[in-house]
């Protein structure tokens, strides 16, 4: 689980261009990290690639935080 | 009609980043052809044009060389993903344009009042390309989503309008070589009609990527024949031309209604006081051989200008290094009549390459440099003069002279044609 936490924290800092001190799991991308909604479709897609998973579009949408992320990405890797 | 004149320039180009740098540069004669630094062009048939001096070591640039373009200062590496180098290039112009016009509308008013028409011959075609390639490997679900907003021709004039705020016209114009010509004439007609006070114009390019060069290659237009000594590449008029060198960058003036300007104390550089449009109907890269085409557009101009032949002192030739500097020759000959003894004509695409869509915006930006400093640029390269002629083509140096009257000519692929006069204010 942290290590899920860590490389979704590390793609989040690295595609936002966003402060590492306010990425936390409650961070939501859009309200807390400035992305708008293609920001959100590009880290899906670097998600899909680092943990090598698909994540379907109605589940896409529901991933508005870096916790939803790690949630979503550990329920689908276990 | 209402007046129009230019209020800003903004340049970036292969001889540098920034108005100064590149004017001192022409004035000075030097070339900004090299080597091809961003691919390795190994194989392509042209191994050489234009980059923009950039400070990671592009077109010859460096942090500690004078005039290198640091696109970090433009957009931070989030943004920059988002946007094709040619958006880069639009909004670093049009940051130095807006900066020199002194014109940073606050007022809701104001913004309302500015629009944006900044053009491309080509867009995102690196994106294209490079999208297309992942695709066919990793498919369909793999394409970025900022794909295709970098990539479109317009998103230069949207993504200068978003950060400025600017409200008004928003558009862009797609006429291959011509379209920075077609560019400022157009949103000098929407001030005209008034449908904006001030407009933002200009085109930016960023073709030299390889499907670029090769495209071109293909289609027999660039210079294959200097690829050992770049700097004598480009050589309108000489005979040892062989086609056009590529090169890239933005040219943005910033246009502004004549009565609108003085009230709010703007320097003025020059009045857009004509603009002229023609089609070929000839044939897809060649012009017409008797230039009729070039011929109608500048005589157009000139009547929109309400002036003679007789009154054009400076013209900036289309002059690409290729067949078709003949035929524009001749076509200005027979516009200017007597007055061809003394006028003066220069291409300095012999110092930057072909900029393609941003070409007749940053010869728009010489034209009217020209008459503020009232010297006319050079053709560099001009060693082995093909053709007869009573134009002084500034061969080699600028020449000082008394310039109130300039027009500059673009000719675009497809038949498309443009020659926009600007005139000293009084």
């Amino acid at each position: 689980m942290s290590d899920i936490l860590e490389r979704v924290r590390k793609i989040v800092i690295e595609h936002l261009d966003a402060d590492p001190d306010k990425v936390t799991e409650k961070a939501s991308f859009i309200d807390d990290l400035g992305a708008d909604s293609l920001d959100n479709v590009e880290l899906v897609m670097a998600f899909e690639e680092e943990f090598d998973i698909e994540i379907p579009d109605d589940a896409a949408e529901h991933i508005q935080t870096v916790g939803d992320a790690v949630k979503f990405i550990s329920e689908k890797s276990a | 009609m209402r007046r129009v004149v230019v209020t800003g320039i903004g340049l970036l180009t292969p001889l540098g980043a920034g108005r100064e740098i590149t004017w001192k540069r022409i004035l000075e004669g030097q070339s900004g052809i090299g080597q091809i630094t961003c691919f390795d062009p190994e194989g392509y048939g042209c191994t050489i044009a234009g980059e923009i001096p950039s400070v990671d070591g592009r077109g010859g640039g460096g942090p500690d060389v004078e005039g290198s373009f640091d696109p970090e200062k433009v957009l931070s590496s989030k943004e920059r993903k988002r946007v094709d180098d040619f958006i880069i290039y639009a909004i670093a112009a049009a940051d130095e344009a807006l900066d020199d016009a002194n014109w940073h509308p606050e007022s809701e008013e104001d913004k309302e009042r500015t629009g944006v028409m900044i053009g491309s011959g080509i867009g995102g075609l690196g994106p294209v390309a490079d999208t297309a390639i992942k695709l066919k490997e990793e498919g369909p679900r793999r394409i970025s989503p900022f794909f295709i907003p970098s990539a479109l021709i317009n998103l230069a004039s949207g993504q200068v309008s978003i950060r400025h705020g600017l409200k008004g016209p928003n558009h862009a114009v797609v006429t291959a070589c011509a379209t920075g010509a077609h560019a400022i004439g157009d949103a000098a007609r929407l001030i005209s009609y008034g449908d904006a006070d001030v407009m933002v114009a200009g085109g930016a390019e960023s073709s030299i990527v390889p499907i670029g060069v090769a495209g071109f290659v293909a289609c027999r237009a660039l210079c294959t024949s200097y690829n050992e000594t770049p700097e004598k590449a480009s050589r309108p008029y000489d005979r040892g031309r062989d086609g056009f060198v590529m090169g890239e960058g933005a040219g943005i003036l910033v246009l502004e209604e004549y009565e609108h300007a003085k009230a709010r104390g703007a320097k003025i550089y020059a009045e857009v006081a004509g603009y002229g449009l023609s089609g070929d109907a000839y044939h897809i890269t060649a012009p017409s051989e008797d230039g009729d085409g070039g011929f109608r557009a500048m005589k157009a101009a000139l009547k929109n200008a309400g002036l003679e032949a007789s009154d054009i002192d400076y013209v900036n030739a289309h002059g690409t290094s290729t067949m078709a500097d003949g035929i524009e020759l001749r076509a200005v000959e027979r516009l200017l009549g007597d007055q061809a003894k003394t006028a003066a004509m220069s291409s300095t695409k012999s110092m930057t390459g072909h900029l393609l869509g941003a070409a007749g915006a940053i010869e728009a930006a010489f034209s009217v440099l020209a008459i503020r400093d009232q010297v006319a640029p050079p053709t560099i390269n001009l060693e082995d003069p093909e053709f007869e002629t009573p134009l002084d083509l500034c061969a080699n140096a600028a020449k000082p002279m008394a310039i109130d009257v300039a027009m500059s000519n673009s000719f675009g692929f497809g038949g498309t044609n443009a020659a926009v006069i600007f005139k000293k204010i009084a």
